[in-house]
């Protein structure tokens, strides 16, 4: 019987063990040197905040592995021996593969800071990452202050968990307004705000230079660069985005880059080599979408995929519609299709947007200058219908059809006030269109393309 | 804001002990003229229970309910086991018109029931003396002091939005020492309630003048329990309207449910008593409301004129139609998270408690068997009682009516629904009762599985499988099982309360009444990836 062995249990990885179970006998044996069983690496703030304990981040119940007859074997590989179809593992055992999936996902990013090494400097992605901020960070009288480097995702994630303690905390943004390299000013302001309302020490275009110890290699402060203030603190978050955990394989022939180079089936170089997740890099970037994708969803959608290769189904990564989502502190945001920030957006891009007066509410809706075709959306503080957005991005529909049925797209909680209204009076206004809103309509809803 | 909720548990702690020691206090002791009054008030015959009650409770002594309690029940036994021997006696002379006599001799009554019965007149002391002042001590002190500790969460909790930080953290909510501590509390307390009433006399006393204000009659334990009920789900409303107050339909859902507690449960049936009507709750429906067709309920309609012809219709009406016509329109959630009481006190004084429901695949296989049995235990019970009634048998099948409706009142009614229904919220969630028990919220889960228009919708390819949606559903539903496979949620169990819709960080749940067709989604990829993929695998 043919032995898959995929090396990381995250959605990547699991997602294409579950796939290759469902089309096949093989034997499948999953590795990890992190957690036996399979946990949402995104729910870890969850638990140190107390909305949940560690096993409701597992997705599946225990007996669930044995039941579907997938391995879990826990350890780390340190080298991988393609000509042998060999793995060897930290303590020395091997295991033999006759295909291999790497889908051993990131690591948080170290920029060769002086001090990034000491005690309590951590990155948040690893569950072994959730024990360091329980011993360096478990209340506000161990952990007088946080400081965080990296304004991106985690690391407002990292600073609405320091919250949840009442830790004061301070957060050095490189950029000069947060994550502004992906959102519209419009929006990346609005969370400035709330930012500082949820009482966060928010530094814009500031840096690290220096994270200082104390006598037993503690960090004590940091520095920031340029002023040369010192902040002291317990504990330094690094979140300054991550980049893929592969340095196991350098030596072996398996061809890398900054993750594995892969083709569009996921193939690395060597032959029954593949490689998806977090780690994979696109030999050729596909559309907009840039060679490594550290995004939840990317990880399952490749896992889909390769599954199908690995069970004589070959079949090409072609990821759909750009989608993602997030939650600033209290604001959920949702994005579909591509929009671009102000400094990242090509000639042909423009912006429909709209912000509601008081609430963290907004939208930009990106648009080609030309033909009016709708490219994409950001939602913020207002659900919205993934199916209808994907739908009108293949249908490739315009700005003014994406406005006159917004209506259908909404996906908030019933009872909830709608601004579809408010939104096209302002878009007919600008515009000097005279765009009538359509009522939510269940038929079109579901109607399949 | 802090002191001012800390102080405000001090008040509630203060006016919720004088409440629990109130069981202890004052004294209960009777003149031989009371005694006499009581008896021929009662009507009761046998002069070997009015022996042995003076010899014991004709005193100067100040007893406590508990010395009270057990002389009147050691009073009821000695002289039913006199009388009882006297017609084994006369059986066996075969002294028919004797033995016949001594029938009359006999209390039915449950020792605790009469011991309620006469400790509610022969009751002295401060709560007896003064129940205004007591119910300002109790009850004052306690929503008083409740809302003082509730309330600054309007500026503690900060910014409206979900406020999960530090719920398995905190002893209460973790099933720590004192969630430990409540469930003890509240398991003895509906024993007392159900089982030893005469012991918490004290407590009506406290109630006398508003029950009398409304009914025209002294309070019950039923009416101190209906009031405090009350109560409870208004003061924790509030803190609901605190915590959910960034989402609307939990604000309108929690409004519903106090509304109908408070006037349709607890006014009505009170107004309606006073009017000499049958007290009647119109949203309760049958095979919740399960003695609605026992003998006495439909003698008592039918002694009720119109009124009472009314309400037998619009029981039977509520049930086969207006329930199903309304869990096909809007899913069971119309009832069981918008009216019912029993869920109305889950979704106000259980909320702290949601996230205990257990998730696993064995606890589901395990509620269905419980539920449906108990739903065909409910049914069982009333042909047997029905047709008992109708034909004037007094069994049916084998089975004897008098039977099965002491047995499921007890199982059911007392111990599954109230002792372990509401007493194990802290330990093993709000809705033990709803998802294990209730016979109506099984049938209705048959409607909203196999027909209704209502889904809790997956938004596509969203899901990050955190697991909120499955820790805060109440129902023990592993809502992420569904969510992260982009199929819809259709289960018989979910009582749309919403709130695995409220807590994702990701916006993919929405409880949403549709068109049935495209209801179930079935998928194996999901929304995002490679649409020729999607469709070969998601068609086949």
């Amino acid at each position: 019987m043919e032995h898959i062995v995929i090396i990381g249990n995250g959605i990547a990885g699991v997602t294409a063990a579950r796939h290759i179970r469902k089309k096949s006998d093989k034997k499948i044996t999953i590795i990890s040197g992190e957690s036996k069983y399979f946990f949402s690496r995104t729910a870890l703030m969850y638990v140190y905040m107390g909305h949940l304990k560690f096993e409701h981040t597992q997705p599946y119940e225990n007996w669930f592995w044995k039941k579907n007859n997938i391995e879990l074997k826990e350890g780390f590989v340190t080298k991988i021996e393609t000509d042998k179809n060999q793995l060897i593992f930290s303590d020395n055992s091997t295991l033999l593969y006759d295909k291999l999936i790497i889908a051993t996902g990131s690591k948080p990013n170290k920029f060769g800071w002086k001090g990034q090494d000491l005690q309590g400097v951590m990155g948040l992605y690893h569950k072994q990452d959730l024990d360091s901020l329980e011993k360096y960070a478990p209340n506000n009288e161990v952990c007088k202050r946080a400081v965080i480097v990296g304004g991106g995702l985690i690391g407002i994630e990292l600073a609405e968990m320091f919250r949840s303690r009442k830790i004061p905390v301070t957060f050095l943004v490189r950029e000069t307004s947060f994550w502004n390299g992906v959102l519209p000013a419009q929006e990346s302001e609005m969370i400035n705000k709330h930012i500082l309302e949820h009482h966060i020490d928010l530094r814009l275009n500031t840096n690290l230079k220096e994270i200082i110890a104390d006598k037993n290699g503690h960090v004590k402060s940091v520095i920031i660069e340029g002023t040369n203030e010192e902040i002291p603190c317990n504990i330094v978050g690094l979140t300054a985005g991550v980049s893929p955990n592969i340095d196991f394989l350098k030596g072996s022939a398996i061809e890398i880059n900054k993750g594995v180079l892969v083709n569009r089936f996921l193939e690395t170089n060597i032959k029954n080599v593949f490689a998806i997740g977090d780690c994979a890099e696109q030999k050729n970037p596909i559309g907009n979408r840039r060679p490594i994708e550290a995004v939840w969803y990317t990880g399952r959608m490749m896992g889909e995929t390769v599954a199908q290769t690995i069970c004589t189904n070959k079949t090409e990564y072609k990821p759909g519609n750009w989608f993602n989502s997030a939650k600033f502190l209290d604001i959920e945001y949702q994005t579909y299709g591509w929009v671009f920030s102000e400094q990242n957006k090509s000639e042909n891009e423009v912006y429909f947007q709209w912000q509601h007066a008081s609430e963290n509410k907004c939208i930009t809706i990106s648009y080609d200058k030309n033909s009016h075709e709708f490219l994409g959306i950001n939602t913020f503080g207002i659900r919205m219908r993934h199916e209808i957005f994907d739908k009108w991005l293949s249908e490739k529909k315009s700005v003014e059809h994406v406005l006159e049925f917004l209506a259908d797209a909404n996906f908030d909680p019933e009872f909830y006030k709608v601004h579809e209204a408010e939104i096209v009076a302002k878009f007919n206004r600008e515009m000097g269109t005279n765009i009538q809103i359509k009522k939510k309509s269940w038929k079109r809803i579901f109607s399949k393309v | 804001m802090k002191a001012i909720k800390y102080s405000g548990l001090g008040i509630f702690l203060m006016g919720f002990g004088i409440f629990t020691f109130a069981i202890f206090s004052g004294y209960f002791n009777f003149t031989e003229q009371e005694l006499d009054n009581y008896i021929s008030e009662k009507g009761y015959k046998s002069e070997r229970l009015k022996e042995e009650l003076v010899k014991s409770i004709v005193t100067d002594k100040k007893l406590s309910i508990f010395e009270f309690s057990s002389c009147v029940r050691a009073a009821l036994e000695t002289s039913n086991k006199y009388h009882d021997a006297l017609i084994s006696k006369y059986d066996s002379e075969k002294n028919w018109a004797k033995k016949g006599e001594e029938f009359q001799y006999k209390i039915s009554s449950k020792p605790h029931t009469l011991s309620f019965e006469i400790a509610k007149k022969a009751g002295k002391g401060f709560f007896k003396d003064q129940p205004t002042l007591a119910w300002w001590l109790t009850f004052g002190l306690g929503i008083f002091g409740a809302l003082l500790f509730i309330l600054p969460n309007v500026i503690l909790l900060g910014k409206p939005g979900i406020k999960n930080d530090g719920i398995y953290h905190e002893s209460a909510t973790n099933r720590g020492f004192i969630a430990w501590l409540v469930l003890m509390y509240l398991v003895v307390f509906y024993l007392l309630l159900y089982f030893m009433p005469d012991y918490v006399v004290n407590w009506t006393f406290i109630f006398d003048p508003i029950s009398n204000f409304l009914n025209g009659g002294d309070a019950s334990q039923w009416f101190v329990y209906g009031f405090l009920y009350c109560t409870i789900m208004l003061v924790m409303g509030a803190r609901m309207y605190i915590k959910y107050r960034h989402n609307k339909y939990q604000i309108v859902r929690t409004t519903s449910v106090l509304f109908f507690q408070i006037v349709f449960a607890f006014l009505i049936p009170e107004i309606m008593t006073s009017l000499h009507m049958p007290g009647y709750d119109f949203k309760s429906a049958f095979p919740l409301d399960y003695d609605f067709f026992f003998e006495w309920n439909i003698k008592s309609l039918q002694n009720s004129g119109a009124i009472g012809v009314f309400i037998l219709v619009w029981g039977i009406i509520l049930t086969l139609i207006i329930v199903p016509v309304m869990v096909y329109f809007f899913g069971k959630r119309w009832y069981c998270s918008w009216v019912c009481g029993c869920g109305g006190l889950a979704e106000t004084l259980g909320d702290p408690y949601r996230q205990h429901s257990d998730k696993s695949l064995n606890s589901w296989k395990l509620e269905r068997w419980i539920i449906h049995s108990v739903l065909l235990f409910s049914i069982l019970m009333t042909v047997v009682t029905l047709y008992c009634y109708f034909s004037g048998t007094s069994s049916f099948l084998g089975i004897k009516s008098q039977w099965i409706k002491d047995t499921y009142s007890f199982l059911i009614g007392a111990w599954f629904a109230g002792v372990i229904g509401t007493g194990f919220y802290p330990i093993f969630g709000n809705r033990v009762w709803c998802r294990f028990g209730c016979p109506l919220a099984a049938y209705l889960g048959f409607v909203q599985r196999f027909k209704s228009r209502f889904r809790i919708t997956t938004n596509g390819g969203q899901c990050i499988s955190c697991g909120n949606c499955s820790t805060y559903c109440e129902q023990g539903i592993d809502v992420r099982a569904y969510a992260q496979k982009g199929e819809n949620i259709v289960r018989s169990s979910c009582v749309g309360c919403g709130i695995c819709s409220a807590v994702c960080p990701r916006g993919v749940l929405k409880l949403e009444n549709g068109p049935e067709n495209g209801r179930i989604n079935p998928t194996e990829i999901l929304l995002g990836n490679d649409v020729d993929l999607m469709q070969l695998l998601n068609n086949k």
